[in-house]
This record gives structure tokens, C-alpha cells and sequence, in this order.
């Protein structure tokens, strides 16, 4: 039986529609609603009985229940659904808190409001189904749950007894990030892992998706992964420069950072710089300035605003020499070749003895030379100034340069630590103390970098630690056999070069088994051999985690809204029969269900937070709101305070502009031609990169924005979105004008890697020479192998950054035509 | 006579979210094509291309808006049976009983409110969620809006506290309907007839 047979053959667990009150209004406008019934317009549960009555309005059987939007977009909202009849029919956010900082109420984004179509989706898995026709075709049949466990536990058994259990993986996925125990991220806090640990562990990855370069490079800049300040404290800045920071895209809760950083622009004088390759939504709702620069360019304008700083004196020359290594050339650390300072390489004094002025710096960024002197003054002259870096600008093929440099500017000018001012990495929040569901110990040690998964499949043998950033062994033994795909698009569509990933996936002597774990036809799920329908989080209990929310801590208490769907099972249940399988059930459940975990990690929570009210009184509040006792975040204030008391970790306990453990590793690790680590935040040209664009095949720089229409890939088939936010390519008029197409035109965007097909948004929202295909739209290749999801990962590079080796998602080139 | 409603809109909040969109067709159940509240995005501007370099004249804002509960709505004024027709709350309602689809009252309204529903046959509308504020609650849209950018009120009182600017590109001339609808300009907003942007999102509004 194919899947589109699937679809439509009832089971006794599909029940008709039940009829729902509608309003108590005299003049039934929603009436037309009203008369076909919840559901019919999402065509996932059949209306086989239009004929019934209404109910007289007297709402029988409605219930209130708290549930949450477990995405990973670094907000989490509460929703509050309405249940009537078994059906959620409704969906509020949160009734609680008010409009100030720190007791906000947290409103759930558009997305969160559309979960009801993300629930009753036509998309939801509704039986185990295995594998019938091949890898990514689509084509499977229904077996029992009995069945596939077995097939499970069977070829568990044979790859570990063949392989050896680094042969086992567990995909990065963030579909469901939040929970407790249904927690898809980290793999590592999951109940997949804690299933694996009991029987001998698996392959473990670092770094992630999102912050694969950063998260790599931060460290060797502070030591460690370096908070901000969080976005409740610029109300004491005198500027704010959003660097590549887009969080009334992102972060888009009106509990978290969109309503705090609107709220503290309304409640000061502080000022907005958004720099970014488009004019995003957050530069028109908060910015007093816009600075357009090319993707990747980003350290190249660092080093044109440093001339500007040093030539006039502007830096903080006290805080260098107190608080830095590597600013100039009194201050380099041991084994540092002279003329290795970052001053040496801004003045021309450096290796490749040119001076970085903002005419230099204007013809790679594209901001012209005046504004640069013009910014790199303001900038130096607010005191304080927060400088708060998103994500994107690392997510490049010199992203790690790209995220140090912008932290870099905040030393230069003596920000860092300070009210008002920051340290230059992402925002901080304030954050409960909570515990979390134990996973055990992974006896494996080996890690490999999240984004070289299909290399570990492809190429695994070759694979070192010099060459290919795996740690905890010289180099990689077995390849990837087996993978397990829990709530993650990154199996195919998240990853780059999906026609690639395709093609290495469809080989099935290569990986042998893909078992997927999902509650939607993804396009990673297509390339599963046996595929696990997964409850909602509205079908469980679960205790939710927040978001990042300025100076407001919380935890959601989300519990079972309606009954599973279909043959839905959670995912604990899933681990707990295949463990069974493995003889390993007692290890894994420790004789627990999942509310009773839910209750030993809560008291193990209640320990840590002693406001916490009890078990059964958040279940019936829904909601634990505290606000930050100490006020606002402060990124690094205790070494700001005192460095000699409080050293940072890095070698020389300062802040290391010049990293010795970067020269190392340019000493030391093999790279390919081109690629570049370097001791300094240098800007370093590469593959795709700007100062190839403009001419040949594929002349446009490609970027792909967090889009508002979805998290990531969640929500990328609920209609409701797909009408308010459709997908859509950015194109700048001067660029579209060129190639005659105009706004709404269907155009197709391509490269050497693939092609894909969308409708255009010319606009004037984005800098000349730089398309922008929102990234997370669902891969959907027709058989010419056009992808008419408009997937950007259709035309991205599966080639690694030199450091971190992770994504670089927003460094392409491609060209666009009309289709 | 009850005091009218209608709606206040903080331009200068709005991040083109579309959540107000959204909590609306959750609250209704309204199928994809009717949207009783919708957004849309108005844009323009010029770049100078100056060698490698290049430099914006950009602007954009967002303008959230549903039916306006007009003083002199054209949909009334059109309408053949009488099904669209104001209630003593001055919301202008729609008779499901008389409407017969013909859809002249979508013809006439400047701001798009009336939607047809084509499974139905008849139009529908934004009845400023009447039922919520029976119930002492917000519309939908009001209390969804994460940036807190829409309100809801006697539109006197919300004139006394926000003035009565309505005239906002790329919104008709008020005179036509007098909406009651009070805007708290964008920055960059333009003044209706006096537009250099245009719809970016047409498709979608």
C-alpha cells in the first residue's frame, strides 16, 4: 500500500468530526464556518457527519488546557487551547503577567498561533510504516508497531555486532525543543541517547546548526562560550548595534526579545544600528539606521571601523592593555610572529602589509568609505554600547572570523562587561535553574562536527582530527550505519546540498538504516526505512522549558490536551519497547512512566528553585513566571571587575584577540586550498564569497533568512502560514530589473548544485548583488529535479568552515531567471 | 445607541508578524483565501550604486488592518438585500440569512473587509469579535498582537488618547467611509495620495 493509499483509508481511531459551538453572536458571520465543521479545511479527518446537529451552543465538554510551541527559535510561548469534544478548537496565548519588563505576558508568536493546523495536519503520520520503494521516494507501507520495533532492535543489534556502536548516529534535530522528556535537542539530552547509553552508546556530534562557527570560535577569544548582555539592559545603552541580529524574525515571542528590545526602545533614548544584507523586519520596527553590507564581509568592516577607531584615536586603549592580548604589539603573547598584532594588521604593519582603511574596507563590504568613518565614530562615541551578534554573519565559510571580529569591537571600545554596553556575542537572558531528564553517560567518546554527518557516511575512514575536526579519536574508524532521525529536518532538508544528500542516502550498501521518528511527512522523513509516528506535545504531559526573555524566567507546565491522533505513540514509549527488545527496559525506564519522571526532575528542580509552587499547582497554573532578582544580565562582569581574580579561561586569561591556540591550529591541521584559521579576527576571501560575485554563471551572493513564516522547517506545511508568509525569493529591483522580472513573478534561482523554483519579492528591503531564499521551505523535487519548495538548501555547499567545520549556509553564489 | 468601537494601530510596533492575521482565522476557522484581518507591507525607496559601493534610501512599514466599522460604509450603502447593515454597537454586521454572495459590498470597500467565503456562498467579516467583548475580552487580534500595537475602544476615547490620523498610505482617503480607525504613523509613514512606495505584499492582502 503506498502512502497516498495511507491517507485516505480510514482506521477505527479516525472519528468524525465532532460538531463545535460556534459564537454566542446574534449575526453568524463565522456561520459558514460553523456549518462544515473544525477540521474541514485542513482535510485531515474526514466530515462524515455533516448532518449533525449543532450543539445548542452550550459549549458541553469544553475544556481549558496549557500547552507550549516546542520549536527552536529561541523563544517558547504558552498556548493556552480550548477543547471541546476531544477536539482542540481553539488556541489563546498567555492569560497572564502584563505589558512591563520582567512580569510580561509572553503572546505566542504567529506560528504558535497556528498550531492547530500544525496538529490536524493532512502531513500527520498516522501509522508505522516501513520502507517500500526507495530512499526518499515517499513509498511505504503500514506495518504493526510490533513489527517495528523488531526491525529495530534487530538491526540495532546486527550494526552494533558488526560495527561497533560508533556505527550508530543520532541526526541533529530540533523539532522538539523544550520539553522534558519529548526533547529532540540536544541529541544528547534525549531519550534516544538515554536508550543508547544503556547499550554501549553511539556516535556523538558538537557544534550545532545555528551556531556551528561561533559556538566553535568563541572560545578562543573568552575562554568559553561568552554570554551577552541581555536585551533588558539596553535601556542603559546610548546605542545598540544589531549585527547581523534579527529578533522580530527569530526570536519573535512577544514575551521574549521582540517585546523586550521594542519595550526598552520605548522606554529610553537609545539608538538602533541593524546591520544586515537586508532591510529585515527588525531594522523597520526598531531601527534608526540600516547599514547594508555583502554577505561574509563582515570582518573586513571590523577592521575598516578599527582604522577609523585607531586613526583618531577613538579605541579604548586602557581597556586593550588591561584587559587584552593581541591588540598591538606590546601586547602579544609568547611564540606571536612581531607584526601579529591586530593593530599591525588594521595599519598595513602586518603579513600581507595592507592597510585596512575604509576605502579598503568599503570596496568589499559595499558600504561606502564615508559611512564607515561616520559609523566607526558613533560607535566609539556612545558610551556604553551594546554591539549584540545574531547568527547569520557566522553561518558563512568565514564565519568564525566573522563572529570573533564583531566581539573583537566590543573590546576595542571598552564594552565588554559593563551596563549598557556587552560583550559583543548573541544576547544573554536570565534563565531558571532547572534539571533535566538524565541521559547517563555515553561510553563513546568520539565526536564528530555536527555538519560532516554525510561525510562520516561517505568518507568515514579518511576523516581525522587534523583534517576533519574529529575529537576524542585520531580519526574516525567505522562509518555511520545506522541513524536515528528524531524530530529533525537536518536528515535532508536542513543540511546543505540536499541534491547531494539525496544521492548518498538513496545508497543503501552506504548507511543501512534511517529510522525516523517524526509526526509529519518531512522531507526527511521520506528517507526513512522505518517511520515512527510521534505524538504532538499537545498529545503528553511535559514540563516545558523558557525562552530567552530578558530579565524573565519561567517553565510551562504543558500538559495532555487531547488524546494521541491516529496510532500516535510518544517517543518514551517508543524508546521503553525497544528497549524492552535490546534487555534493557529496567536500565532505561528505572521503572517510571513519563509523568513520573516529569515529578522526579521537578523536585529535583523545586531543590534548585525554591519559589517553584507544587507539582499539581503548576499543572493547574500552567505557568512559573520569576523575575531576574539580579536585575539585568551582564556578560562577563565579574572579570571586568577583576581580571586577576576572575581570569578568563583562555591561555593568557585575557580577552585574546590574537589567539596563540589559533596559530596552532594553522600550524597544525591540514586544509583545503583556500580555506584559512587565523590567530587574528582577519577577513579572509573565500569560495563563493564577495569578491567573486558580480560576474560568470553565477553572480549573485545567496543568503537564506530565518523566515517569519516558520521555525527552521516547523510549520512550513501549515496552510495559515503558507498564506500570510509564502515563500518567497528577495531580490533587490535593481537586480530583478536587469533580468526583467517583477514582483510575484515565478522565477527559478540555480547554480552548479541545483535549481530551485519560487515566486519573487523584488524589493528595495535588500542590498544590490544579494538574493535571499528563506531558509526551512520544504525540499520537493519534481522529476526533472527542480525543487518546487523553494528549499535553500538545494543550492548550498556540503564544504565545512576551516575552524569549526560547520555550515555554510549563507555563502553561495547562484544566478536567477525567470521560470 | 451604544458608544462605537473601533480599533487604534501603533505603526510604529507593527513588524509585519501577521500573528493579529493568524489568531483571527484560528478564533473563526477561516479557510485560506478569507482573511478578515490582514497586513500589508508598504515599501519603496531607491539605492545609488557608486562603484563597489552602494547606498540605501529605503523605507518600509507595516499597516495592520481589518474592517473599520466605518461611519458611512460603502458595503451597507451597496449592499442589495440589507444583510450588511450596523448594529447598535455601530459594528457593521452581516446578515447570513439575506446575504445571497454577490459580493458587491467587497466591491465597495476601500479596505478589503468584507471576504467572500466561495464554500459558503456568502460574505463574511470581521465583527470585532463581539462575543470576546461580551465576554470582557479582547478581539482576538488585539490580545494576540505580540508587539501590543493594536487596541480596541470607544473610538472617542481612543481619538482623545491617540488623536485621529487615519490617512496613511496605503490606506484610502478616510473621507470616503470614515473608518474608525486611529494610526500612530510610522516613521516613515506617507500620507494617503502622497505615496512614493508601493504594496509589496499585494498577493497577500
Amino acid at each position: 500500500m503506498t502512502m497516498t493509499d495511507m491517507a485516505t483509508r480510514p482506521t477505527p481511531l479516525e472519528t468524525p468530526v465532532p460538531r463545535r459551538s460556534f459564537m454566542k453572536w446574534s449575526a453568524a458571520a463565522g456561520g459558514a464556518a460553523a456549518a462544515v465543521g473544525v477540521g474541514a479545511h485542513y482535510g485531515l479527518l474526514p466530515v462524515a457527519s455533516a448532518s449533525a446537529e449543532p450543539s445548542g451552543g452550550d459549549d458541553a465538554g469544553e475544556k481549558v488546557v496549557w500547552s507550549s510551541c516546542n520549536v527552536n527559535c529561541g523563544s517558547r510561548c504558552p498556548l493556552l487551547m480550548t477543547v471541546v469534544d476531544g477536539q482542540i478548537v481553539r488556541v489563546d496565548s498567555d492569560p497572564t503577567g502584563d505589558d512591563e519588563m520582567g512580569t510580561q505576558q509572553i503572546r505566542a508568536c504567529v506560528r504558535g498561533r497556528s498550531i492547530r493546523q500544525r496538529i490536524y495536519n493532512p502531513d500527520r503520520l498516522k501509522h508505522p510504516m516501513k520502507r517500500v520503494g526507495k530512499r526518499g521516494s515517499g513509498e511505504f507501507e503500514q506495518i504493526t508497531w510490533e513489527e517495528a520495533y523488531d526491525t529495530i532492535a534487530a538491526s540495532l543489534k546486527k550494526t552494533i555486532e558488526k560495527y561497533g556502536n560508533e556505527a550508530v548516529y543520532l541526526n541533529y534535530g530540533t523539532g522538539a525543543l523544550g520539553g522534558t522528556v519529548a526533547k529532540s535537542w540536544p541529541p544528547a539530552s534525549s531519550p534516544i541517547a538515554r536508550l543508547m547509553n544503556c547499550m554501549g552508546g553511539y556516535l556523538n556530534h558538537y557544534g550545532t546548526y545555528s551556531t556551528a562557527q561561533i559556538s566553535a570560535a568563541t572560545p578562543y577569544t573568552y575562554g568559553a562560550g561568552a554570554g551577552n548582555n541581555s536585551f533588558d539592559d539596553i535601556v542603559h545603552s546610548k546605542l545598540v548595534v544589531l549585527w547581523g541580529n534579527n529578533p522580530h524574525e527569530t526570536r519573535m515571542s512577544g514575551g521574549g526579545e521582540t517585546f523586550v528590545t521594542q519595550t526598552a526602545k520605548r522606554q529610553s533614548d537609545t539608538k538602533f544600528i541593524v546591520i544586515d544584507p537586508r532591510y529585515t523586519d527588525t531594522a523597520v520596527s526598531i531601527a534608526d539606521e540600516w547599514v547594508p553590507l555583502r554577505p561574509g564581509t563582515d570582518a573586513a568592516l571590523v577592521a575598516g571601523l578599527a582604522h577609523v577607531m585607531i586613526s583618531e584615536n577613538l579605541h579604548d586603549q586602557e581597556f586593550l592593555d588591561t584587559y587584552c592580548v593581541g591588540f598591538d604589539e606590546e601586547h602579544l603573547p609568547e611564540g606571536a610572529p612581531a607584526g601579529g598584532s591586530y593593530h599591525s594588521y588594521v595599519m598595513g604593519l602586518g603579513r600581507d602589509g595592507v592597510e585596512k582603511t575604509p576605502e579598503w574596507a568599503a570596496t568589499i563590504t559595499g558600504i561606502p568609505a564615508s559611512r564607515i568613518v561616520q559609523l566607526a565614530r558613533t560607535i566609539a562615541q556612545a558610551k556604553p554600547c551594546a554591539i549584540v551578534q545574531g547568527w547569520g554573519p557566522q553561518r558563512h565559510a568565514n564565519g568564525e572570523n566573522s563572529a570573533r571580529a564583531v566581539m573583537l569591537l566590543a573590546a576595542l571600545t571598552g564594552n565588554v562587561g559593563i551596563t549598557g554596553g556587552g560583550t559583543g556575542a548573541r544576547e544573554g537572558s536570565y534563565q531558571l535553574s532547572l534539571s533535566a531528564f538524565p541521559t547517563l553517560t555515553n561510553p563513546v567518546k568520539t565526536s564528530i562536527p555536527v555538519f560532516l554527518w554525510t561525510d562520516a557516511i561517505e568518507r568515514a575512514t579518511e576523516m581525522t582530527a587534523t583534517a576533519d575536526g574529529i575529537q576524542g579519536k585520531d580519526r574516525l574508524e567505522v562509518p555511520i550505519k545506522f541513524i536515528w532521525n528524531y524530530a529533525g529536518n537536518a536528515l535532508i532538508n536542513q543540511h546543505s546540498d540536499a541534491n547531494r544528500t539525496a544521492r548518498l542516502l538513496e545508497d543503501e550498501s552506504l548507511c543501512e538504516m534511517i529510522v525516523v521518528i517524526e509526526n509529519q511527512m518531512t522531507a526527511s522523513a521520506k528517507f526513512a526505512d522505518i517511520l515512527l509516528p510521534d505524538v504532538s506535545n499537545s498529545e503528553q504531559p511535559d514540563l516545558v522549558t523558557q525562552g530567552s526573555a530578558g530579565s524573565l524566567g519561567y517553565l510551562i507546565f504543558a500538559d495532555q490536551v487531547i488524546e494521541p491522533l491516529f496510532e500516535c505513540r510518544t517517543v518514551y514509549e517508543m524508546c521503553t519497547e525497544i528497549a524492552d527488545r535490546m534487555g534493557v527496559k529496567a536500565e532505561f525506564t528505572e521503572g517510571m512512566t513519563q509523568e513520573d519522571w516529569l515529578r522526579k526532575v521537578y523536585a529535583e528542580s523545586q531543590a534548585k528553585e525554591p519559589d517553584l509552587p507544587s507539582f499539581e499547582e503548576l499543572r493547574e497554573k500552567g505557568i512559573f513566571k520569576k523575575k531576574n532578582p539580579a536585575g539585568t544580565v551582564i556578560g562577563l562582569q565579574a572579570f571586568r571587575e577583576d581580571p586577576v581574580a576572575n581570569p578568563l579561561k583562555t591561555p593568557s586569561g585575557k580577552i585574546e584577540i590574537y589567539s596563540s591556540l589559533l596559530q596552532k591550529l594553522d600550524e597544525t591541521w591540514t586544509l583545503p586550498e583556500g580555506d584559512r584559521i587565523t590567530p587574528l579576527p582577519e577577513y579572509t576571501p573565500t569560495w563563493e564569497g564577495a569578491e567573486l560575485a558580480g560576474t560568470g554563471d553565477a553572480p549573485l551572493q545567496m543568503i537564506g533568512h530565518h523566515y517569519k513564516s516558520r521555525t527552521h522547517s516547523t510549520y512550513g506545511n501549515v496552510a495559515w502560514m503558507q498564506e500570510a508568509h509564502p515563500q518567497l525569493v528577495w531580490v533587490n529591483t535593481l537586480d530583478a530589473k536587469a533580468r526583467g522580472i517583477e514582483n510575484g513573478d515565478v522565477v527559478q534561482v540555480f547554480n552548479e548544485r541545483g535549481r530551485i523554483e519560487l515566486k519573487a519579492h523584488v524589493t528595495s528591503r535588500i542590498a544590490p548583488g544579494v538574493v535571499s531564499v528563506p531558509q526551512g521551505a520544504w525540499y520537493a523535487p519534481d522529476k526533472d529535479g527542480v525543487d518546487k519548495g523553494g528549499c535553500t538548501n538545494t543550492l548550498t555547499s556540503w564544504h565545512p568552515s576551516p575552524l569549526a567545520k560547520g555550515n555554510p549556509q549563507h555563502t553561495n553564489l547562484v544566478q536567477i531567471e525567470k521560470a | 445607541m451604544a458608544k462605537q468601537l473601533g480599533f487604534y494601530f501603533d505603526q510604529t510596533l507593527c513588524t509585519g508578524c501577521k500573528a493579529c492575521q493568524v489568531a483571527c482565522k484560528d478564533k473563526n476557522d477561516l479557510p485560506v483565501g478569507v482573511t478578515w484581518r490582514r497586513v500589508a507591507e508598504y515599501s519603496g525607496g531607491t539605492w545609488r550604486q557608486d562603484g563597489d559601493t552602494f547606498t540605501p534610501n529605503v523605507f518600509t512599514y507595516y499597516t495592520s488592518i481589518s474592517c473599520n466599522h466605518c461611519d458611512d460604509p460603502q458595503c451597507v450603502t451597496v449592499c442589495p438585500t440589507t444583510a450588511m447593515h450596523k448594529d447598535e454597537h455601530g459594528i457593521v454586521t452581516i446578515d447570513d440569512g439575506k446575504c445571497v454572495g454577490c459580493r458587491y459590498c467587497e466591491w465597495a470597500c476601500p479596505y478589503g473587509a468584507p471576504q467572500y467565503d466561495k464554500d459558503a456562498g456568502v460574505m463574511t467579516k470581521c465583527d470585532l469579535c463581539i462575543d470576546r467583548v461580551n465576554a470582557g475580552e479582547q478581539p482576538a487580534c488585539v490580545a494576540a498582537c505580540p508587539s501590543r500595537a493594536l487596541e480596541f475602544g470607544e473610538i472617542d476615547e481612543l481619538r482623545a488618547k491617540y488623536g485621529d490620523t487615519a490617512a496613511i498610505e496605503p490606506l484610502p482617503d478616510p473621507a470616503m467611509t470614515r473608518p474608525n480607525l486611529v494610526i500612530t504613523p510610522h516613521r516613515d509613514a506617507q500620507p494617503t495620495g502622497h505615496g512614493t512606495g508601493a504594496i509589496g505584499n499585494p498577493e497577500e492582502i
